[in-house]
């Protein structure tokens, strides 16, 4: 007396070694109305071959502007637990560590009041709870802030900042990703939760050059830990790798870039011409044992990241080649303050930062934050004639 | 009830770490991978810290945290973490308990792997999940393309690690734009625009002025919006400012595929990914055009890249020219940049291959 399935087409992507999402809905629809009419919809849009939901709505909560993102079915009668089906996006704890004990009040939250779903995490790195009903934002914000979780951010505002796992468990790391980020986080509260730039604007914190919050290439402001004295080198260790088969000379050194590596395999000595590295990582990363992040540590701070919405992709530009990162970070979060300020006035509307760079000029930028150019900021210096001059230079 | 707050920040870090790392914080000296999937991590003090990286559907129900939770009280005194890859991390102080665990997540049938020369969980997007401008569905197409590409995930045998994202619209939630291989939805036709939806909801000005290519003018007859289409990229920017200018087809919509991107400045700065493949079709459920191509890519670049080589670092090396006659994808006028600075990409020497 099998029943047929309402939904073969994502039945088929019950089977394989990858985790399966259909899964994950089946086990909320076992709970939730809105799992199952979810689960219905998208059975809809995999036959169909398109997207089953209305464009936008705005719902919230008191005292935010943003952080809740209104979803509504485009089928209301057929998906009916569905027909508002609206998004928290709710703030992680740094580096995305976390108690079971928090977990799990998170989860008896989410039970109650929504669909049971959730993405850990989204692509910006906030929890994405999936899906509760207008009705039940309120009452699920409050639940959320008594057991301490508060809201990320969504709109034109300074989106949820994130870190690399950094000195928690990466002996990488030049800066404490972590902590920056709370004190980032804790320090704009308000840009964060009520929306009133042109645009989105992002912070990502990296603890070294492996960038892995990829902050280069989608965050307007990008931390990226570095150092500005010597690797820290360890003869033995080195020796060590060398017996054990590393072939330093292929894997280490032909693959620095700036050919500052000299490996002597009788002696089984390498010798690192530090003020010609520039610091890209490849040695460190291969031989983590042996070769370690210099001691003068900080951060490179660029800027302009973005995907490409609205006229294209850009990677972040250097601004500030080397700035120490000590706590409470007062020279951060003022170059941090001067840069949002001079977007926010010059700013059209969805124009990230990056962009209004490129429309008013780097020279602009450059004053308007009161920094002095220097050649680390480029990669080379223009091959064209069209340059201003200040009035006041030419006297 | 407690009155209601607002602007009091996330969890504090400091309550969610394990002691090990309270205690070893700052303090790591070195790392090795003990296997695909687990790391040991050693500190000054002696101490030693493993993690077995687990993969997760990113889409999960409260039902898998209370899962993963139990398991994570089992083994790791309660603590557990996410990567910035949505994978999954179980953080080990007792070394006795790490061969248990690892037996324990297998005959649970959680996949373990995504740590050095593989590939990692990929960073994706809602789809026809949760979103009203997707050209293809997310979910199901990572799940077709992890499922084909597992012993890659759960193994550490490829050149370099290769990171897989997907994005199901421009907007690019996932800003995949800098991937190994990035996995993109596209539309192909130009807004259908509904004038009645359009005077009712949208800002004219604005819209006109979200069109990168200045393809909108206004309609002073209907009071609404014209599209020169010979001007639309499909880019979507009109829709996402106006409800009235769908451009999702069942016909139109499908997927793209770059590669080459990178975000680590290993060796080399970080880079853009690069448009090969201009459309493949929605099949759903399981994408088989997709899962071939990416396929193809990825063994196409472990049989010739070498070791520590990214994707983008080899085809630097042998050239474009080179990467198309090797994997055999076809090179079409799509591929040849006309958007503004196109001229960048275009080759000012006779210096090259066959
Ligand atoms: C209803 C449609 C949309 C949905 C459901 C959606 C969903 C999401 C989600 C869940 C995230 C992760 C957020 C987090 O972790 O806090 C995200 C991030 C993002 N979204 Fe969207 N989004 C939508 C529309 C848009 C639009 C219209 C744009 C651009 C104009 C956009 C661009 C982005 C970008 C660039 C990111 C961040 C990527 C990153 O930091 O890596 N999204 N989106
Ligand atoms: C051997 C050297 C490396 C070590 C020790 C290392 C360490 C780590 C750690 C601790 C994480 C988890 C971070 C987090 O989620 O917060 C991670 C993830 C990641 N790393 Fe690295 N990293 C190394 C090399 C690199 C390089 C060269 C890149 C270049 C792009 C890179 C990119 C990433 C990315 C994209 C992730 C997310 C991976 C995932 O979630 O599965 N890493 N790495
Ligand atoms: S960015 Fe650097 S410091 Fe941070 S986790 Fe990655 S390798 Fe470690
Ligand atoms: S960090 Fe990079 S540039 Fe510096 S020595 Fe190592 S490989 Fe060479
Ligand atoms: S990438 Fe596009 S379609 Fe996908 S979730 Fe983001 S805005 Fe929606
Ligand atoms: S889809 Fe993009 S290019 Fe086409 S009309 Fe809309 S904004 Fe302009």
């Amino acid at each position: 007396m099998a029943k047929e399935s309402k939904t073969p087409l994502l039945d088929q992507l019950e089977e394989g070694p990858w985790p399966s999402f259909v899964k994950e809905i089946k086990r909320a629809a076992q709970k939730k109305d809105s799992a199952k009419d979810l689960l219905g919809q998208l059975e809809r849009s995999y036959n169909d071959r398109i997207g089953h939901w209305k464009h936008g709505g705005i719902v919230g909560v008191k005292g935010y502007g943003g952080g809740v993102i209104g979803r509504y079915s485009d089928l209301p009668e057929e998906f009916p637990a569905i027909a508002e089906f609206h998004t928290f996006r709710v703030n992680m704890p740094s580096a995305w560590f976390y108690t079971t004990d928090k977990l799990r009040k998170l989860c008896d939250v989410w039970d109650k009041h929504g669909s049971g779903l959730t993405n850990m995490h989204g692509a910006t790195g906030d929890i994405i709870l999936l899906g509760a009903p207008t009705e039940e934002l309120q009452a699920c914000f409050d639940d959320l802030s008594d057991i301490g979780f508060d809201l990320g951010g969504s709109g034109s505002d300074m989106r949820t900042p994130s870190c690399c796992v950094g000195p928690a468990r990466c002996e990488f790391a030049c800066i404490d990703t972590l902590n920056l980020l709370r004190e980032v986080t804790l320090e704009f509260q308000d840009e964060l939760h009520r929306p009133m730039f042109p645009y989105k604007s992002k912070i990502k914190i990296s603890g070294c050059a492996n960038d892995c919050v990829a902050a280069v290439a989608r965050s307007d402001i990008s931390v990226i830990g570095t150092w500005r004295d010597s690797i820290q080198v360890d003869d033995a260790e080195v020796a060590n790798y060398a017996n054990s088969g590393l072939d330093i000379q292929s894997e280490v050194a032909d693959l620095c870039p700036t050919g500052c590596m000299k490996w002597d395999a009788e002696a089984k000595k390498l010798t690192i011409d530090n003020g010609e590295c520039n610091r890209c990582m490849h040695c460190i990363n291969v031989m983590c044992k042996a070769l370690r992040p210099g001691k003068e540590k900080g951060a490179t701070i660029l800027v302009g990241g973005k995907a490409p919405i609205v006229r294209g992709a850009l990677l972040s530009w250097v601004l500030v080649p080397f700035m120490k990162m000590d706590p409470p970070y007062t020279e951060f979060k003022d170059l941090v303050r001067r840069i949002w300020e001079w977007w926010d006035e010059n700013g059209k509307m969805r124009e990230r930062l990056g962009e209004l760079i490129n429309r008013l000029g780097m020279r602009t930028f450059l004053e308007a934050v009161g920094l002095p150019p220097v050649p680390q900021m480029v990669s080379m210096p223009r091959a064209n004639p069209y340059y201003f001059w200040d009035p006041e230079e030419v006297k | 009830m407690m009155a209601a707050r607002t602007d009091f920040g996330p969890p504090d870090y400091k309550e969610m770490l394990p002691p090990v790392i309270v205690k070893n914080y700052g303090q790591w000296k070195y790392h090795e991978q003990v296997k695909p999937g687990v790391l040991k991590h050693v500190a000054e003090s002696g101490d030693e810290l493993y993690t077995v990286r687990v993969g997760s559907g990113r889409l999960v129900s409260t039902d898998w945290i209370r899962d993963v939770c139990q398991i994570a009280d089992q083994f790791c005194d309660g603590h557990l973490r996410f990567t910035s890859r949505h994978n999954l991390e179980f953080l080990i102080s007792d070394k006795k308990q790490v061969e248990p665990l690892i037996a324990h997540l297998k005959a649970q049938g959680y996949p373990i792997g995504g740590t050095g020369h593989a590939i990692s969980n990929p960073v994706h997007t809602q789809g026809w999940i949760h979103c009203h401008t997707p050209a293809t569905d997310a979910s199901g197409i990572v799940k077709s393309v992890m499922d084909d590409l597992f012993e890659y995930f759960a193994d550490s045998k490829l050149p370099a690690y290769c990171r897989i994202s997907l994005a199901c619209c421009l907007n690019m939630c996932g800003a995949v734009h800098c991937s190994d291989i990035a996995i993109l939805g596209i539309h192909r036709k130009p807004p259908k625009i509904n004038h009645e939806v359009v005077r009712a909801k949208c800002e004219i000005p604005n819209v006109i002025a979200a069109c990168p290519t200045g393809a909108i003018r206004p309609d002073p007859k209907e009071k609404s919006l014209t599209v020169n289409e010979e001007k639309c990229m499909y880019c979507g920017n009109c829709y996402t400012m106006c409800p009235g200018m769908p451009l999702a087809d069942p016909v139109g919509d499908g997927v793209s595929i770059w590669v080459g991107g990178k975000i680590s400045s290993a060796r080399t700065p970080p880079k853009f990914s690069r448009l090969v493949i201009p459309y493949l079709p929605n099949n759903p459920p399981r994408w088989p055009e997709v899962t071939s191509a990416v396929r193809n890519i990825v063994e196409t670049w472990a049989a010739h890249a070498h070791k520590h080589e990214r994707m983008g670092e080899w085809i630097d090396r042998i050239g474009w020219e080179r990467f198309f006659s090797l994997t055999g994808i076809p090179f079409t006028m799509q591929l040849i940049d006309d958007y503004t600075l196109a001229s960048e990409t275009y080759r000012s020497t006779p210096a090259f291959k066959w």
